[in-house]
């Protein structure tokens, strides 16, 4: 079947088998940022944005997608390396490979919640597992990065 | 992983009901669970296309589209004012933002599955399912028919004044929960409602009338017995039926506590 | 204490990857290597203990995309083993590619290629096989002297001996003491005898087992593959296939976790196999369930220990007993159950008069076991730690007490570490540090905080080694750059925990230079100068020493080449870093210049390989404390704070020393409250996905705190010990301890679940004290 969606902003149209799944898509588009790592919905390791709201790429078939607009970590490299470099700052980046489904995650978190507490940090990304870093880590990191915003503010 | 070999978004409920006629049609929720099963769906049938996707309040009753999502019930502030905040507590906790994104409500009330803590919500209200051809039905008759060809459309709630709580224990914290327990007092009437038993949530009332002359300590330990009493439950994976049981009274009764005004557990 | 002011060295470096990492870009296996390839699927026994009588492949061939379907009849006959350990391992010759005996639900049968995975999952389903289905030993308790022979085959072959003996279902057994055991318990105050029981758990590294494998210009066998261990990788392949290793380059992008997982080859040889037949690329990636069931997950153990002590909290003498399940091969088994005992043992050195550590290692007919990080220590150390407290808490001693008082310290010989000597040692110091930040005194007290809630504390101690003395080899080669900058290529793995980048800030300190300056290359076996791989908390610690003598070759060559270009000798040029000084006439010769000389009519090479191997493996130390809050109704754990306080030497990069500890703490902590690989009646696995086998997320560790006590270890580079491992280790043992405070009851057996803690209190099951 046909498929036309927006991909990091660009109209893309394809055809499909419709039992693909929207990662299956991304990846065969080049959106290598996108990693399966549970097949169970489980681990968030394949998160993208839809419509701007987060989503397990895994678990959606791409002929959903129809007529939205998917966002990867490829489309969205500026957002991202703005606190991105504060997770690098304390190692918590690791094996790397959950992390573009975290700062994917991270991005809509910041985005709806621009000032979040730790607790609302940790509820927002308690989809997104980890093995490596222990997760606090991580938190630093946005945490670092919040107050550092919030000094520019300032100034 | 499931096989899908055609897709459709439905233009009306009548065509996604002619659809799904077929014995090789399915409608298609939020998919989470579906995606997993390793049989073939002949023809997915989305309702993406139908404007089921929003929470309508109005003075009466909650009109709750099948395609709104989890994570709609979780920061629905009308919702969340009406049950205590129990409607967010009770699907907070389901893997993540992204998952509750995905999961609808249609899906998670039509699957009727055991481990559901969106049933065992919905259940503690006043409740109805829109069913495309079989009407409005009350959630507790749906919970317990057996699933066929019709389509769900809507929940509906009845904003009857009430005090509501929900709890679950899990073992890790967005894990499927090794029980569910929602209490409400909705017109005087009390009832507990008990999910991953492990099976379908069951709705437990007040017969006794034990919590009548208000709740105390004595007379929610009481109410939590007689709950664990009624209800039926089983082992698996992530717990054992003795210890469920035993969680049943444990979380009954902070219930009970919770309503009563005692006790904060969350 | 020595320790310098370093440039790079004891610095929260960024990791090199980092970046590109957090930005998602391509950098792993499957993201690097063509789609095209041939997917490979393995068809996996569906019984715990079979003999294939009929294998039927034909229908499968006819479905349409089909390249090729194996079966054993198809495979080389020779044992091999997949465990990545130096040669000769230790580990058995026991598997086939494709065995015609099946060991374990999971146990491959068949592999299929073919153009696309739909095509190879519907080939699977026509492949047609008639096991004879034989009882399984499920038992690992029952599995010493069974008649059920997991490896009745004559073929069986040990490289080693370490006391294996197949038609026992022994992989290994040994008894090794210092003292007289039983003289010393006899005349204690107070022996306490207990067993603890640890189980399998897996890695669960994010990226699943993956390799793609394609033949190269030369024709010879490319293999891409998420390991941590190029070099064995390529010599067990050549075993496996038959072909030399000439024949084989094994390389290594990014790795999405490794833990010890892929210290096993565990899916190499199929794609590998599948291109040798047909010629083609070909890719294997193992899903989630596949990780699951057929990894290489920590290897369960049962551990009884009788400790003997004086009424004052003396300890004289430990005598340890571990039983350990490797499951249907012998992969590491007789390695990891060596640290049960000697990383175990020497924590109470103090004044310990005699000890004895004994052991049997085990077929059953479940998942072979492998390497998890803490290999074998982890499970000691939860026994025996669990057994001190039990002591403290039976004699009413601080717990805490009752380690100063026991604990090794600086300078003292460790009988039970091969009589190697502590030379850096501050677990005395890490005690004490833990005591205060994480104000011991308050929070190990129980507290009724009403609601059935009740707080308090555990404690335990920790060590590991920082490498495989006598055995590991390190190396690493450094080149200059015509404009000053260098290469740093090392056979090493980085899997994320950043020995890239650490070992690129040794070369910095020990060249002068900024860490950018050092561009860092690995792994790759026709590139890389030799490691035995990164593994055994052993990187930082001998691959370290490699780049710091590596370079201290490079520098004498560049003052050699500056040499030659002034006309004089060698012995009067200094390396200031960015330029080579001649003592006396002051002139000098810029890096760059000499770069640039290096190219032409030229005949030193600018570059140096080293490699480094220890004779010692000095253990790191360190002290975990943990605080929690019991729900003693519904048996619910809430962990409040964990303090963590390591003693790695001199910690190299403190930003990522501190990330693994955080990281080891958190895998220890899903290890003891919900993990657990688990099998029914009939061996089939229960946890396959993570929907059943639940990792800790972010809500389920509470806060958590790392400090560092330095030591400086004189055989390590800066005086570096090893992280990696020893991170894992207290959280069991901790927070069974604390469980014990807040309920009165021991439980001596992981994962400690809400349910086990909830009917222990209720009396629905018998008490555990």
């Amino acid at each position: 079947m046909e498929l036309k969606l927006t991909l990091n902003g660009r109209p893309v149209t394809d055809h499909i088998d419709p039992g693909l799944l929207l990662i299956d898509f991304l990846r065969n588009h080049g959106c290598y940022s996108v990693k399966r790592g549970c097949e169970t919905s489980g681990c968030g390791l394949c998160t993208v944005l839809m419509d701007g709201r987060p989503i397990l790429s895994c678990s959606m078939l791409a002929a959903r997608a129809a007529g939205h607009s998917i966002h990867t970590l490829e489309g969205l490299q500026e957002e991202a390396a703005d606190f991105a470099g504060f997770i690098a700052d304390q190692g918590a980046d690791q094996c790397g490979f959950c992390n573009p489904g975290f700062v994917m995650n991270t991005i809509a978190l910041l985005r709806e919640n621009p000032d979040p507490t730790d607790d609302e940090i940790r509820m927002f990304l308690a989809g997104n597992l980890c093995r490596c870093s222990g997760y606090d880590g991580q938190l630093r990191g946005i945490r670092n990065y919040l107050e550092s915003r919030r000094k520019e503010h300032r100034a | 992983m499931i096989n899908i070999q055609n897709y459709v978004q439905a233009e009306s409920l009548e065509e996604a009901y002619q659809l799904n006629q077929k014995k090789s049609g399915r409608i298609i929720g939020g998919m989470l669970w579906m995606k997993m099963a390793r049989n073939t769906v002949g023809t997915a049938i989305d309702l993406c296309r139908l404007g089921l996707d929003a929470i309508e309040e109005t003075e009466e009753e909650f009109s709750i589209g099948a395609m709104v999502a989890l994570r709609q019930l979780e920061t629905h502030p009308g919702l969340n004012a009406y049950t205590c905040g129990a409607a967010a507590r009770a699907v907070q906790d389901i893997i993540g933002v992204q998952f509750r994104n995905m999961a609808t409500v249609g899906g998670s009330i039509w699957g009727r599955f055991g481990f559901s803590d969106v049933l065992t919500l919905f259940l503690a209200m006043d409740s109805y399912v829109e069913l495309y051809k079989g009407g409005i039905i009350p959630l507790e008759i749906f919970a317990a028919m057996k699933q066929d060809n019709d389509i769900l459309v809507r929940i509906l709630v009845r904003k009857k004044p009430g005090l509501f709580t929900y709890q679950a224990m899990r073992i890790q914290r967005t894990d499927f929960p090794v029980l569910t327990c929602a209490l409400s007092q909705v017109e005087g009437e009390y009832r507990a409602v008990i999910g991953a038993r492990p099976g379908r949530a069951m709705v437990i009332r007040d017969k006794r009338e034990l919590l009548k002359d208000g709740i105390t300590e004595d007379s929610a330990r009481a109410f939590a017995a007689y709950t664990a009493e009624s209800v039926p439950t089983g082992s698996n994976v992530r717990g054992s039926a003795a210890y469920r049981t035993h969680l049943v009274n444990v979380l009954a009764k902070r219930s009970a506590l919770e309503l009563g005004g005692m006790q904060k557990w969350n | 204490m020595e320790q310098k002011e370093y440039k790079s060295i004891n610095k929260p470096v960024r990791k090199k990857d980092a970046m590109q990492l957090l930005l998602g870009r391509p950098v792993y296996t499957d993201d690097i290597t063509p789609g095209n390839a041939l997917v490979v699927k393995l068809l996996r026994s569906p019984h715990a203990n079979a003999v294939i009588q009929e294998i039927n492949t034909s229908t499968a061939l006819k479905v349409p995309g089909v390249a090729a379907v194996y079966t054993w009849e198809d495979v080389p006959k020779t044992r091999f083993a997949i465990a990545g350990q130096t040669y000769p391992e230790p580990s058995p010759y026991d598997r086939l590619i494709l065995d015609r005996h099946v060991r374990f639900v999971g146990d491959p049968v068949a592999i299929i290629a073919a153009e696309t995975e739909k095509a190879a999952l519907r080939a699977m389903k026509m492949i047609k096989v008639k096991y004879q289905i034989l009882e399984p030993v499920l038992d690992f308790c029952k599995a010493k002297d069974n008649p059920i022979l997991v490896h009745p085959e004559e073929d069986w072959f040990p490289p080693c001996q370490v006391g294996g003996d197949p038609k026992r279902n022994l992989v290994a057994s040994e008894v090794n003491s210092d003292g007289d055991v039983e003289a010393v318990l006899s005349d204690c105050d107070i022996v306490l005898d207990r067993t603890y029981h640890t189980k399998a758990f897996n890695q669960a590294m994010m990226e699943t087992f993956r390799t793609y494998t394609e033949l190269d210009r030369y024709g010879r066998l490319h293999v891409i593959s998420s390991t941590q261990i190029v070099f064995h990788c390529r010599r067990i392949l050549s075993r496996a296939l038959g072909i030399p290793k000439s024949r084989i380059r094994v390389e290594k992008p990014r790795i999405g976790g490794g833990f010890g997982a892929k210290q096993t080859a565990v899916c190499e040889v199929y794609p590998a196999f599948v291109t040798l037949k047909t010629g083609r690329p070909a890719k294997l990636i193992y899903t989630r369930e596949e990780s699951q069931i057929a990894g290489s997950p920590r290897h369960e153990m049962e551990i009884r220990i009788r400790l003997g002590a004086g009424r004052d909290g003396h300890i004289r003498c430990v005598d340890l007993y571990t039983l350990s399940n490797t499951g249907a091969y012998g992969e590491h088994g007789p390695t990891t159950v060596g640290l049960s005992g000697h990383k175990a043992i020497p924590l109470y050195t103090g004044g310990l008069e005699a000890y004895r550590f004994s052991y049997d290692v085990v077929y059953t007919n479940l998942q072979a076991a492998g390497a998890y990080r803490g290999y074998g220590a982890t499970q000691g150390i939860f026994a025996l730690e669990s057994i001190v407290n039990e002591l403290a808490e039976q004699l009413g001693m601080d717990p805490t007490v009752i380690r100063d008082k026991n604990m090794v310290k600086e300078g003292m010989k460790m009988p039970s570490y091969y009589n190697e000597t502590a030379n850096a040692c501050a677990l005395d110091r890490c005690m004490e540090h833990c005591r205060q930040m994480f104000h011991w005194d308050e929070k190990y007290p129980v507290r009724d905080m009403g609601n059935g809630k009740v707080r308090t504390a555990g404690v335990a101690m920790a060590m590991q080694g920082s490498c495989i003395s006598h055995v590991d080899v390190g190396s690493a080669t450094i080149k200059l750059g015509e404009d000053g900058t260098y290469n740093l290529i090392i056979g090493a793995a980085d899997m994320g925990t950043g020995c890239d980048t650490i070992l690129a800030q040794m070369a910095a300190e020990c060249l002068d230079c900024s860490v950018d300056d050092i561009a860092v290359f690995g792994a790759d076996t026709d590139a890389s100068p030799y490691d035995s791989g990164s593994y055994a908390s052993s990187t930082t610690y001998i691959t370290g020493k490699a780049v710091e003598k590596a370079c201290a070759e490079l520098k004498e060559r560049i003052c050699s080449i500056a040499a030659e270009m002034l006309g004089c000798a060698a012995s009067e040029m200094v390396f200031e870093g960015r330029q080579v000084r001649r003592i006396g006439t002051e002139e000098t010769v810029s890096l760059t210049d000499i770069g640039y000389k290096s190219q032409v009519f030229n005949t030193q090479a600018a570059e140096a390989t080293a490699s480094h191997s220890s004779p010692v493996s000095p253990p790191p130390y360190m002290v975990g404390m943990v605080e929690i809050e019991l729900d003693k109704e519904t048996g619910l754990v809430t962990i409040l704070d964990y303090m963590a306080v390591v003693d790695c030497g001199i910690p190299i990069n403190p930003a990522l020393a501190r990330i693994q500890t955080e990281g080891g703490i958190v895998q220890g902590i899903g290890h003891t409250l919900m993990e657990d690989v688990r099998y029914d009646h009939n061996g089939k696995p229960i946890g396959s996905s993570f929907m059943q086998y639940k990792i800790p997320t972010r809500l389920d560790m509470g806060k958590l705190h790392v400090e560092f006590e330095h030591s400086y270890e004189p055989t390590g580079p800066f005086g570096a010990k090893s992280i990696g491992e020893i991170v894992i280790n207290t959280p069991a043992p901790a927070l069974a301890h604390a469980i014990y405070r807040a309920t009165g009851v021991w439980h001596r057996e992981l994962p400690i679940t809400p349910e086990k803690i909830a009917l222990s209190l209720s009396g629905k099951e018998g008490k555990n004290s």
